[in-house]
């Protein structure tokens, strides 16, 4: 999943003209301030892939006065695979993988104190939501900035709201996971 | 006039306050502190008590147990004439629906608080033109509530509420009629402004995303605030 997206972000920076792999990840990480800063081994690799599979090639190299960098650019077919996979719907999750609820579920099977665990979740969350929204709200914030926080402020503002409930409803689902 | 400045000191401290209407509880037993300069959110569930707990410290409703400690004052025994000379220049109050008075424009309700204080009307005016523009709406000053957004409108309740140099803003749902991103530039724009007058703010929400904009984050449940590192 990571990879398919790397190599589908790589190929919409070159669409907008050849470009090299360093400059390619300095990119990427300005577009995408909130995400895990892409490494240059992942961006060669996914490099070399995207010439293999015929949707970008060596344009040629570039020196500028430092050592020699390899420029790629998009193919004719890897710019239709783009426009394919831009306009393709991501399958809203049908499973969220959800530790909190684990963790919740085994602590009443370990005789813990799920309440409590909820309760020091809550804090943790609201802790980097205070992070995000100064990151959002500091002077000069860009917008990419702002979305990416505000992204994941919803995300967590999500969890905090399950957890509420969830913790309001932990003596019905004690009693249903000990009956069963 | 008395201001707390020492910083070690709560600005305002509540002790086990209770409080009913009619035969039903709405504290039972709350107590919270705010420092100097911090910006506090009390969050908690509707009909959780937090709103009385915001009008029995800002001394809009009284206690019926309990205390309320502001720079050396029982807020909860003061004489009516006091209370309201704190409130009106020590104590600024933003509620959810602005509560702005409908026949005046935008710059005479700003400029309401310092005229009551005595401020002469031109003076008054001019403050108020300078609050307005901190918060992006001078262009809206010669406009009633009715003609605004109410994005616009709540900007203009915070000019109204910081006019007078308050030490505490109080704000009450501030976000809690309008979009997000209208909500979120009135948080902007509250944070921003009580960060550079050293105002504290006690801001009570339902709305974590709201709550993230404050200091520090304390929860009401069933009239009382949750002590940290307890479960609720």
């Amino acid at each position: 999943m990571i990879a398919m997206s790397t190599r589908h972000i790589l190929l919409g920076l070159l669409a907008g003209g050849p470009s090299h792999g360093y400059d390619l990840k300095r990119r990427h990480d300005e577009r995408f301030p909130q995400a895990r800063p892409l490494a240059y081994g992942q961006v060669y690799t996914t490099l070399q892939r995207l010439v293999r599979d015929g949707l970008a090639e060596i344009e040629g190299t570039d020196s500028d006065g430092g050592p020699e960098r390899t420029m790629y650019r998009s193919t004719d077919e890897g710019g239709r695979e783009l426009e394919k996979w831009a306009a393709e719907i991501a399958p809203p999750a049908p499973f969220v993988t959800n530790e909190i609820f684990a963790k919740v579920v085994v602590s009443i099977l370990a005789g813990g104190d799920p309440a409590a665990y909820l309760q020091a979740q809550r804090t943790a969350h609201m802790e980097r939501m205070r992070q995000l929204t100064a990151v959002k709200t500091a002077q000069g914030a860009d917008l990419a900035t702002v979305l990416s926080a505000d992204y994941a402020l919803n995300h967590l503002d999500a969890d905090l709201r399950w957890m509420t409930t969830t913790a309001a409803r932990l003596t019905t689902l004690t009693t249903e996971v000990y009956a069963s | 006039m008395n201001h707390p400045t020492d910083t070690s000191v709560p600005l305002l401290a509540a002790r086990d306050l209770t409080k009913s209407h009619g035969r039903t509880p709405a504290l039972r037993g709350a107590s919270l502190e705010l420092r100097e300069g911090e910006i506090l959110a009390v969050t908690g569930p509707s009909g959780s008590g937090k709103s009385t707990l915001l009008h029995c410290l800002a001394g809009i409703v009284r206690p019926d147990g309990g205390s309320v400690a502001y720079g050396g004052e029982r807020l909860d025994r003061l004489p009516e004439k006091r209370l309201s000379e704190l409130r009106r220049t020590e104590f600024g109050v933003v509620f959810q629906f602005g509560q702005l008075i409908p026949e005046l424009t935008a710059l005479d309700n700003v400029a309401l608080p310092l005229l009551l204080a005595g401020t002469a009307r031109g003076q008054a005016q001019a403050k108020a033109g300078e609050w307005l523009e901190r918060f992006g709406v001078r262009g809206q000053g010669e406009l009633r509530p009715g003609e605004m957004s109410g994005g616009q409108a709540q900007r203009v309740s915070l000019a109204r509420a910081l006019v007078t140099g308050p030490r505490i803003v109080f704000a009450d749902e501030p976000t809690g009629a309008l979009d997000s991103l209208a909500g979120e530039q009135v948080m902007s724009a509250l944070v921003h402004t009580a960060r550079e007058t050293g105002t504290a703010v006690l801001l009570i929400t339902h709305d974590a995303q709201v709550a993230a904009y404050a200091d520090r984050e304390v929860q009401v449940r069933d009239g009382a605030v949750v002590p940290q590192g307890v479960a609720v």
